[in-house]
């Protein structure tokens, strides 16, 4: 009984307390950068696409809104031929983000999407392609890894030796 | 059975199995890599390393490799030690030294042993700083992509490749940290089995090129279970689809076909699913010879004009599902079909039904064909017409190195001391053929002989173990061998289209019978369904012959899936471009006789459609839809269906679903009793539920049509099978024929297989018995055959020998763009004396003059060849004209000019370096 | 008063009513806001009073659905039942002297008698709408209704012994001296809880109780009929509200040391808000019991401490008359 007295007490008393909500729009909210709003797919930082078509993004996807193609530029190297994120079913989980092993999907601190068309909330590759490396200014996966690109012989990938020659007899 | 150990919990073992074989049959992840079930242990990449223990009172044990270690009642073990683990872990972290971060972009990547066997140790973090060793790939073909960088040299490439298959131009090749598995020089892979490299590979070095360039990850494939349509084995297969396009095939476990292998005409041959040249929608044709796409509705109703009250005959196909031939015969009657075999092969597949139902021997599965401990064949190119079947024979001959192991007290799946031990001892294998064989390497006796020899050959080798007094020496060798052995294997076929071998055959089969109880005799026939039509046809049946013979009485013809261009000769396809008879052909890719048609159905493809195909042996096995046909096709026994349903009282019209037709077939004849069992029918439910075609992972459901409609059709129903186009349900332990792909938690790889086998290399868990359709009734083949000989040619005329391609010969595989790379160019064989005799190099041109044809083709020298004959390579555009058996007279063609050797691309950087190298 | 007097006061108390009902949404949804941090509705006109309109017209253009499964005759009869009884409720509450549409000798009772038929509006919509949470929620409304009743009536007895009639306004005027808030702490205290619960009010508002039945018996309404279910919520709480005030705070009587230059309906109308403002706050803090903990805290508290308040009530009555 007291503690419902005192509860009511403690309620009544946040009459006056100053409200936490925040005008919007006339008032902008302060988003961080980690925010989990509109997904971009980012370059790196010499100017290509990021994105390596993995996969992973849309396995990841507990809604299944990202499905892609892979395909292959002349050297070999992997990107998405489409890639198509269904909006009107993403739940902005961020799951999508944490699969991606070369930073190139992101979400945004923009979660101003509203369609009057359902349709529009379907975005391409060329909607969401920024120029831009987003959150994480230095990574290029290709410096990384072991495959060779039209700018990287085999053994020139960071921490990688020169090819091995096979014919060698030395121990 | 005796009992081991492990960790304190007794597991039951099978007697000489091995400790690793002996966790995973109890369930127990132990990691391994070098070990595969079909190859054994080497005990080379030291991951399923365990501790085993003295006795009781011991308590440090010792590290042994489970692959190594036999179990042996009593014996103790622990998986769980830290030893073991540590040590696990250690071997894992060292694999990955050299791995490079490529897992994001390597098409491995989701079914990755490597990957599994990662995250089930543990390990996580690499430690080592070091730079990373780097190798240059090289140019394998169209259809293995090399990437050496991601290699953990456990080997087992080189050990298929060269132990197992029998290749030669592939090994490992420097020594410790640069070992290097590749060719000598880039150039294509040459065994018909390298294909299998993308799975015996526990990471991504080998992969399935044209997959990886539509490429989807394991988990995004729908997947359906298949049956191989490349040659009359009947492989089992799983080929996986996304976006409407059918991305790969891999191998389905089938313990008593293919096991974990097919030959790459089964993997990579079905890329003419994906061609622009398939059929869309119905065409009608015009006056002008063009044609028009028409409404499917529309070409119904034309057609009902061209069938109602009017003479119809059907043509079948040795490649189109038994439903559909059925239904074609079954719609038009026995006296209004023809089985669609050519004149070459149709008497011969009477034969071979007549030899398969009378015989003595055992019809062997390409399992059982593996245990003969002598095997002759008798002119067929079995590497060539049923590569799987000579797979099983090349580990047939090791049986002598087995019986010698046995004797030594080793155990079978130690294979580097068995070979070891064995070196080049090799069971018999007696090869009677016109031409050389890709087996010749391993064959202890090669004769080449024409066809009619190898028939007379045949029919002296059963007088003689008979017990007739026959004086040949190679009769009596060959004898002695075959009746010495325990379980000696005949292995003919319609090969070379010669019914008198079958019947020679047949005759040394029951001989050898007589004198052993285990003889077998297994027969190869040509395509997926020569079996299946052939056991249609009845004494009513047409041949093709007497239909274009009869083709002025006709009014329509329906052409069920078969390019008669390659069945008829020149004379009858003119007759019958110039006839006034209707044609209705229903086929799934543009071919010259679709342009012959009066109208054309789009077909669906096997892997858009149901049905049953019989295999070499008699056994009937159904493959299921992959994916939806696209547009206006549909099953060919659909289309049948709707054809027949236009005469209203035909009976056909009362047929609803697919297993429908099949109960009709089985109640048609009683051979076909037993049809309904092959697979479970459409009411078939696992706890409630269709089995799923697409995994649980299955992404971009809601993604992937929002191009077209943000608005989510719903999945497709499938009211023909028991499978459903979706993720819900469970793939675990349903009959065998239903298990479209393989996944076990931790298990992303195909090895995830081992979790639907009842043990290591062994039945499915709920195996669909196999369903034979050919019974024999033992009496032995036994008439006398009379038949006619050539006699001697005159002066430079020689006998065609049709020489099948894995790569070339068959139809449908040749219309994908890798094996049409492949194939290369039409060629005649001949051998190095006609070559000098006709004063031509490999590489120059023959005129081949014969009959009505006057053709040019390129000469390739072989290393044999029986006298007086020459080789033409089936199936070709080129050699359609040609004919098995035909007398040609041949000179060299002036004019010829030598097609270039192929570029080879590299991988770019070495590319100068190498071009020298490439003219080989 | 004349007759015309009378008319006027009739239709003006049914406006009000109806007016306060709908203002009451807005001031609720305003203050739970303040209670929570929050703002609360404040977009649509001086302070977001405009809410109300914007509500109203929404309601209004709503789809008139009824479910094919429901039985619609009673279906669309019961939120009306609710509207009518807590009407007539308002016709015996004086809110000044002589303020009142009639002064029933038996006020109390008529009270007692309209609110227990606000439980048939209830009742009916969740039968009717043939639908397991409505008919749970009917159900629930029902048993509730029904102990609660007992003693709610039981409270006020004390008062009226006191006063010696069911009139409210003799109540009223016999509070003169002391409001029986003081004299009547327990009758109040008890009158307070069943008013609350008579009224579905939160935290006693089972019968919708939306965590366990969706929305209870309304689950299957929308709309106007909708609407009047809240209407008839919030009237019920006005006239609670007002009963509490007239029959325990001494009616439009303020306080002697004020004297009287407030007019009394303006006293009646301060405190008829504060006790609104308190259910509302009660709303905000208290957390709803348990179905079986309302039972046992009605049934095991409130009816023992009733029948205490009557005895001592008696006692301290019979007592004094010997006295004097």
């Amino acid at each position: 009984m007291l503690s419902m007295l005192r509860t009511m007490w403690e309620i009544f008393i946040h009459l006056f307390r100053k409200a936490e909500t925040v005008q919007y729009p006339e008032e902008m909210p302060y988003l961080a950068p980690r925010y989990r709003g509109r997904i971009v797919l980012t370059r790196d930082p010499d100017g290509e696409e990021r994105c390596v078509a993995c996969n992973l993004c849309a396995a990841a996807c507990p809604v299944d809104c990202i499905a892609l193609q892979k395909d292959a530029r002349e050297d070999g190297t992997w990107y998405p031929e489409f890639f198509r994120i269904n909006f009107s079913r993403c739940i902005m989980c961020g799951l999508c983000e944490e699969a991606c092993p070369t930073y190139a999907i992101q979400l945004t601190p923009d979660f101003e999407m509203c369609e009057y068309d359902r349709q529009n909330m379907v975005y391409e590759k060329e909607h969401l392609l920024i120029n831009g490396v987003g959150k994480y200014p230095d990574y290029n996966f290709y410096r990384v890894s072991g495959i060779q690109t039209a700018t990287k012989d085999k053994g020139e990938a960071i921490n990688e030796s020169a090819p091995i020659d096979t014919k060698s007899l030395m121990p | 059975m005796p009992k081991v150990l492990v960790d304190g919990q007794p597991i039951e073992v099978n007697e000489g199995e091995n400790l690793l074989e002996a966790c995973l049959n109890a369930g127990l992840d132990l990691p391994y890599f070098c070990w595969h079930p079909a190859m054994g242990s080497v005990g080379s990449c030291r991951q399923c390393a365990v501790v085993q223990y003295q006795s009781d009172e011991d308590t440090n044990g010792r590290i042994v490799m489970g692959c190594m270690t036999e179990v042996k009642e009593g014996a103790r073990f622990s998986l769980e030690t830290e030893n073991a683990v540590q040590f696990r872990e250690a071997i894992i972290e060292s694999l990955m030294l050299n791995h490079p971060h490529d897992c994001p972009v390597c098409s491995e990547g989701g079914e990755c042993h490597l990957q599994d066997m990662t995250v089930m140790v543990g390990h996580r973090d690499r430690r080592y700083t070091g730079k990373k060793n780097t190798h240059r790939n090289q140019y394998l073909g169209p259809l293995i992509n090399h990437e050496m960088n991601r290699c953990i040299t456990c080997y087992r490439c080189e050990r298929f490749y060269k132990d197992y298959a029998g290749g030669k131009d592939f090994g490992a090749q420097a020594s410790r940290d640069r070992v290097f598995f590749g060719r000598q020089t880039d150039g294509v892979l040459e065994s018909e089995f390298s294909g299998n490299l993308v799975e015996v590979c526990p990471t991504g070095v080998f992969t399935d090129k044209p997959f990886l360039a539509h490429y989807s990850r394991k988990w995004d494939l729908q997947s359906a279970p298949s049956i191989c349509t490349g040659c009359g084995v009947g492989c089992n297969t799983a080929p996986g689809e996304r976006y409407g396009r059918l991305k790969r095939i891999h191998n389905r476990y089938n313990y008593d076909i293919n096991g974990y292998f097919i030959c790459d005409r089964g993997r990579f041959g079905a890329g003419y699913v994906n061609n622009k040249e398939r059929i869309d929608y119905a065409g009608l044709r015009e006056v002008d010879g063009s044609y028009s796409a028409i409404r499917h509705e529309n070409a119904l109703a034309t057609a009902g004009q061209w069938l109602n009250d009017k003479r119809v005959v059907g043509i079948g196909s040795p490649r189109a599902s038994l439903e559909s031939n059925f239904l074609l015969k079954h719609w038009l009657g026995p006296a209004n079909f023809s089985s669609g075999l050519s004149d070459a092969e149709g008497p011969g597949m009477k034969q071979l039904i007549k030899v398969l139902s009378t015989t003595k021997a055992n019809v062997p599965s390409v399992r059982q064909m593996q245990s003969a401990d002598a095997i002759l064949i008798l002119g067929e190119d079995v590497a060539n017409t049923a590569p799987r079947i000579s797979l099983a024979l090349r580990q047939a001959v090791r049986n002598k190195s087995f019986s010698m192991a046995e004797e030594a007290g080793i155990p079978e799946w130690q294979d580097a001391a068995v070979r070891n031990l064995g070196q080049d001892e090799l069971s018999p294998l007696i090869i009677v053929t016109s031409s050389e064989s890709r087996l010749d390497n391993i064959a202890s006796h090669i004769y080449s002989l024409s066809p009619d020899a190898i028939a007379d050959f045949g029919f002296s080798l059963a007088a003689r173990l008979d017990g007739s007094d026959i004086e040949d020496e190679m009769v009596c060798g060959v004898a002695d061998i075959l009746s010495q052995a325990s379980r000696p294997l005949v292995v003919s076929g319609i090969g070379s289209f010669s019914p008198d071998i079958l019947s020679s055959a047949a005759k040394v089969a029951d001989s050898l019978s007589n004198l052993n109880k285990k003889a077998m005799l297994s027969l190869c026939v040509s395509e997926s369904n020569s079996m299946g039509v052939a056991m249609l046809s009845d004494e009513h049946t047409l041949s093709l012959a007497s239909v274009m013979e009869q083709l002025d009485d006709i009014d329509t013809l329906v052409i069920l899936e078969n390019d008669l261009s390659r069945r008829l000769d020149r004379s009858a396809l003119q007759k019958l471009s110039e006839s006034k008879v209707n044609i209705i052909a229903l086929d799934v890719i543009e071919n010259s006789t679709l342009n012959r048609a009066s109208m054309v159905l789009p077909a669906a493809s096997f892997a858009e459609s149901e049905g049953s195909l019989v295999n070499f042996e008699g056994r009937a096995q159904r493959y299921f839809p992959v994916f939806e046909p696209a547009r206006d096709r549909l099953p060919s026994w659909h289309w049948l269906i709707k054809l027949a349903s236009l005469d209203n009282d035909n009976k056909l019209s009362a047929l609803a679903c697919f297993d429908d037709v099949v109960s009709l077939l089985a109640d048609s004849d009683k051979k076909w009793e037993e049809i309904v069992k092959v697979a479970p029918g459409q009411t078939f439910r696992d706890r409630g539920q269709k089995i799923p075609r697409q995994t649980h992972r299955y992404s971009g459901r809601t993604a992937m049509n929002a191009s077209v409609s943000v608005h989510e059709p719903p999945q497709p129903k499938d009211n023909e099978t028991a499978l459903a186009y979706s993720m819900e349900g469970l793939n675990r332990d349903q009959p065998s024929t239903l298990s479209p792909y393989v996944w076990s938690p931790g298990w992303n790889s195909n090895h995830s297989v081992q979790k639907f086998q009842s043990k290591v290399d062994g039945q499915h868990k709920n195996q669909t018995p196999g369903i034979i359709l050919i019974s024999s009734n033992q009496n032995g083949f036994g008439e006398s055959v009379s038949y006619e000989r050539t006699g001697a040619l005159e002066a430079n005329n020689w006998t065609l020998i049709p020489i099948a391609c894995i790569h070339g010969s068959e139809e449908l595989s040749s219309y994908t763009k890798e094996i049409a790379e492949l194939s290369g160019n039409a060629f005649i064989a001949i051998s190095e004396d006609a070559a000098n005799a006709l004063g031509v190099l490999d590489g120059d041109g023959l005129q081949v003059i014969g009959g009505s044809a006057e053709i040019s083709l390129e000469v390739r020298v072989v290393d044999r060849m029986a006298e007086g004959c020459v080789g033409y390579s089936v199936g070709y555009e080129e050699t359609l004209s040609l004919a098995p058996g035909q007398t040609v007279r041949l000179a060299k063609d002036a004019s010829w000019i030598r097609s270039k050797p192929h570029l080879i691309a590299t991988d770019g950087a070495s590319e100068a370096s190498l071009g020298e190298s490439l003219y080989v | 008063m004349s007759d015309l007097m009378l008319v006027l006061l009739a239709v003006s108390i049914l406006a009000g009513g109806i007016t306060v009902a709908g203002v009451l949404v807005w001031w609720e949804r305003r203050l739970l806001g303040f209670w929570q941090d929050r703002l609360g509705p404040n977009r649509i006109g001086p302070f977001g009073i405009g809410q109300l309109g914007a509500d109203i017209i929404k309601l209004l253009f709503k789809d008139d659905w009824v479910p094919p499964f429901a039985d619609r005759f009673v279906f669309v009869l019961a939120p009306t039942a609710i509207i009518a009884s807590m009407m007539m409720g308002f016709a015996i509450v004086p809110f000044a002297p002589g303020v009142h549409i009639v002064d029933l000798n038996i006020g109390l009772l008529f009270f007692l008698g309209m609110s227990g038929l606000a439980v048939y509006s209830v009742l009916l919509g969740g039968l009717a709408s043939n639908n397991k949470y409505a008919l749970l929620g009917g159900l629930r409304s029902a048993s509730q209704m029904v102990s609660y009743e007992v003693f709610m009536g039981l409270s006020l007895m004390g008062v009226v012994m006191i006063t010696g009639s069911f009139s409210l306004v003799d109540i009223v005027e016999a509070q003169e001296e002391v409001w029986f808030c003081f004299s009547q702490i327990l009758g109040l205290f008890v009158f307070v809880i069943a008013g609350i619960a008579e009224s579905h009010r939160l935290p006693f508002d089972l019968p919708e109780a939306e965590h366990e039945l969706t929305a209870g018996f309304h689950t299957e309404y929308g709309g106007m009929k909708f609407a009047m279910f809240m209407l008839g919520e919030y009237l019920g709480l006005a006239l609670i509200s007002c009963m509490i005030v007239t029959l325990f705070f001494g009616g439009w009587m303020g306080p002697s040391i004020f004297g009287d230059w407030v007019p009394p309906f303006v006293w009646f109308s301060v405190k008829v808000i504060f006790v609104i403002n308190f259910f509302i706050l009660l709303r905000a803090a208290i957390p709803r019991p348990r179905y079986d903990q309302l039972m046992d805290l009605g049934w095991k508290v409130m009816l023992p401490i009733t029948l205490v308040n009557l005895a001592i009530t008696g006692a301290i009555l019979l007592w004094m008359r010997e006295v004097v």
